[in-house]
């Protein structure tokens, strides 16, 4: 494999950054759309070839795929164990990621030459779209811990540079700090764990980092686990607070809280940044890191009790949301919490890494059908020119494409076979079997929820009443638009039947997939019923719906208000921690801090102003002065000196 | 030939200086200041001639260091006039108030 293209993979879509950053707004307007989305294109058959050639043509040892570091540059040397480096690390997780990362961008490149155009600011755009995609890339890319939370950092920044896109509006500014501040503050915890695990084991790599700290006689395995701080061992901390950082970014409850309202940002940036590729990344630093957490029972639970919970609570309050893009963001949450949890189901090594697989298995897929539901719900609104279900109905007459493409998205999502989620369910759900009852019947029953609420929303958009279309805007979108939303929609067919267990695994042999049609029976008999309740209450325009949330009363408000946990943050952040740090602080700042320095200096305005009377200017007062003085100091000398 | 008492003329020259130093510090124009400062540099010549002359009758450094007090202000005065000459042709005035452009 040539690792210059590995190198070229992420270094175009930074060249676009560049580029466009520099010279877009002036010289290249009308090119910009265009320079980013043939870089991605590069990007993207340099990302197939390199899988190509990592799964098909590389050596494997004992059966086991390799992962093979390239150009490893020491970049900050601390002592002569500890040192930063930069390189790529090609393994099975990295190069899937790498595939679908550049092909979900290159989709919504194409798909924003339409939905964009005519921005202010369509170069920026472009631009912060290739800074988004060179940082994902790297993250996926990293051979080392602290490389990951470099890239990290800038996944976070473009995130909020694209959310804050629309920076007259006062939401999105909102939106884009409230996103910035929650996930700066998960990361906190990142930071600290990289930092206890890296004491201990003496190294940033993950190589090393995974190979000391899985070796139970290593001297370094020895010391983390003895290290205790609170009766829980350091290894137990340290990554608790790792996946805290992902937890965050992974909008993981109760973290999540940024997710539903990063919908400010541009459609097309809500399929790419917080449906496919940039909420993955916890689920994805979770995955690189999986031999130490395999070893570590506790942050393990942690990891499955949080994905589970986020996973029902999401797809609650899915049911009750009726902007179409919160409803997709709900739905992002409750799919993410599957991966996790999925991935605390498993076992390194063998049958038990069955959770690793389905878990990564449900990345590819989900990344495929949910960028294309966002995609389609920008088509939805550009159409309509509005977020709400209330003002959408019976677009199935305007919109065919995007009917039966959002139709496939969510027979995906609700695991319809033969469509993509299906199997990648499938998995999760048959991992769970082995490993966790309870966990097994909570996940069956969101799955359930989840196929009620997408067909909720299938159902309100294209169903339901007679679309009110005005204006001469009656045609669907062009073809930079269609195209995107036919190939994701081939995709969500296909990508279920992609042998993803010949190629990812957690230890990387082949681990074989397999359908039990007697094991499926039931999760997709729970999907059909939640299709037909929506088909019940949603097909045609009725009032069975608001009867049962009249019915439910002050639960579904609660649920309609997230359950309040906004409020609470806003509580805890305003009423607790202003008012008993904040206003303090402030306090001490304006009265004692202030307070000192304006004293000293209306001391000294003080005395300048009394003294300065002296200095007059006045040649006859200093003639005064010199003579009064020459008299005392002669009666001085007279009288007192003799 | 009665002598007049040293007390006198020294009075007499305490009253000059005086009178001198009241004129140089309550007078605006600049040439009764000067003619002040000639007042007081006249009641120091009175001093030195009356303290040799009653103190060291045989000597003549009072008297000499008096001529030089002469020359001198006769020099000091003809530059003070070339300067409040100056001062009246860029200022049409010779009140020292006037003159206040490098004050502060």
């Amino acid at each position: 494999m040539n690792e210059y293209y590995v190198a070229l993979i992420p270094i175009l879509p930074l060249a676009s950054f560049v580029l466009l950053g520099i010279f877009g707004r002036k010289y290249l307007k009308e090119f910009s759309g265009t320079i980013g989305t043939l870089a991605l294109l590069v990007s993207c058959v340099l990302s197939l070839i390199v899988a190509k050639s990592y799964f098909f043509d590389s050596e494997k040892i004992n059966g086991a795929y390799q992962s093979i570091v390239l150009m490893n540059h020491t970049w900050l040397s601390f002592t002569p164990t500890i040192s930063i480096q930069i390189g790529a690390m090609i393994d099975p997780i990295s190069v899937m990621m790498l595939v679908v990362v550049t092909f979900v961008s290159l989709m919504v490149h194409i798909f924003s030459l339409e939905y964009m155009k005519g921005e202010e600011r369509f170069a920026t755009y472009y631009a912060f779209l290739g800074l988004f995609t060179f940082s994902m890339l790297g993250l996926v890319l990293s051979s080392n811990i602290f490389q990951i939370y470099m890239f990290w950092e800038l996944v976070g920044v473009s995130s909020f540079l694209l959310i804050g896109y629309y920076y007259e509006k006062p939401s999105a500014v909102a939106a884009s700090k409230k996103a910035f501040i929650v996930t700066r503050f998960a990361d906190l915890g990142f930071l600290i764990g990289i930092l206890i695990l890296s004491f201990h084991a003496e190294t940033l790599d993950f190589k090393l980092l995974i190979a000391k700290l899985t070796n139970l006689q290593s001297p370094e395995y020895l010391s983390i686990t003895t290290g205790s701080f609170l009766g829980i061992s350091a290894l137990t901390w340290g990554l608790c607070l790792i996946f805290m950082g992902g937890a965050g970014k992974s909008a993981m409850f109760p973290l999540h809280i940024w997710l539903p309202d990063a919908m400010e940002g541009p459609t097309p940036v809500s399929a790419l940044i917080h449906a496919a590729t940039m909420v993955v990344a916890g689920v994805f630093l979770v995955a690189r890191l999986f031999p130490i957490f395999s070893n570590t029972e506790a942050a393990l639970h942690l990891v499955g009790y949080v994905g589970i919970i986020s996973s029902m609570f999401a797809a609650i309050i899915a049911c009750t949301q009726t902007d179409i893009k919160r409803v997709l963001a709900f739905s992002t949450m409750s799919q993410i919490g599957y991966m996790m949890f999925s991935l605390s189901m498993a076992k390194y090594g063998g049958e038990n890494g069955l959770g690793y697989l389905a878990s990564m298995f449900h990345l590819f897929t989900h990344a495929f059908f949910k960028s294309l539901m966002f995609l389609g719900a920008g088509v939805i609104i550009h159409f309509v020119h509005n977020n709400d279900m209330s003002a959408m109905g019976g677009l199935r007459k305007y919109l065919p494409v995007t009917n039966i493409t959002f139709l496939i998205g969510c027979l995906a999502i609700s695991g319809i076979p033969p469509f993509a989620g299906f199997f990648s369910k499938e998995e999760i759900l048959t991992a769970c079997f082995h490993e966790n009852k309870t966990m097994y019947w909570l996940a069956l029953i969101t799955s359930g929820v989840t196929a009620f609420y997408m067909f909720r929303l299938y159902f309100s958009i294209f169903w339901n009443k007679e679309a009110h279309v005005h204006g001469d805007h009656h045609h669907e979108a062009g073809w930079a638009m269609k195209l995107p939303l036919i190939l994701l929609a081939i995709c969500s067919i296909g990508a279920g039947l992609v042998p993803f267990g010949q190629f990812v695994s957690s230890d990387g042999l082949v681990l074989p997939t397999h359908i039990d049609l007697g094991f499926s029976a039931l999760p997709v008999t729970l999907a059909v019923i939640g299709i037909a309740i929506a088909w019940m209450l949603y097909k045609n325009e009725n009032s069975k719906s608001s009867a049962i949330a009249v019915g439910l009363g002050g639960v579904y408000t609660a649920i309609c208000k997230k359950f309040y946990i906004d409020e609470l943050y806003i509580f805890v952040t305003k009423k607790i921690i202003f008012n008993l740090i904040g206003r303090p602080a402030a306090w001490i700042d304006t009265n004692i801090i202030n307070g000192a320095v304006n004293l000293s200096a209306s001391v000294t305005a003080a005395v300048s102003e009394s003294i300065k009377g002296i200095q007059s200017g006045r040649l006859q007062q200093y003639l005064l002065y010199f003579f009064g003085g020459v008299a005392a100091l002669a009666l001085i000398f007279i009288y007192l000196i003799k | 030939m009665s002598q007049t008492p040293l007390i006198q003329i020294l009075f007499l020259s305490v009253g000059l200086f005086f009178i001198g130093m009241y004129g140089l510090l309550t007078r605006r124009n600049v040439i009764t200041m000067l003619m002040s400062i000639e007042l007081i540099l006249n009641s120091v010549n009175i001093n030195f001639v009356a303290f040799n002359k009653y103190l060291y009758p045989h000597q003549l450094e009072g008297l000499f260091f008096t001529i030089f007090i002469i020359t001198i202000a006769a020099a000091e005065a003809a530059v003070a006039i070339a300067i409040i000459i100056n001062l009246y042709r860029s200022h049409h005035s010779v009140d020292v108030e006037d003159a206040n452009e490098l004050k502060w």
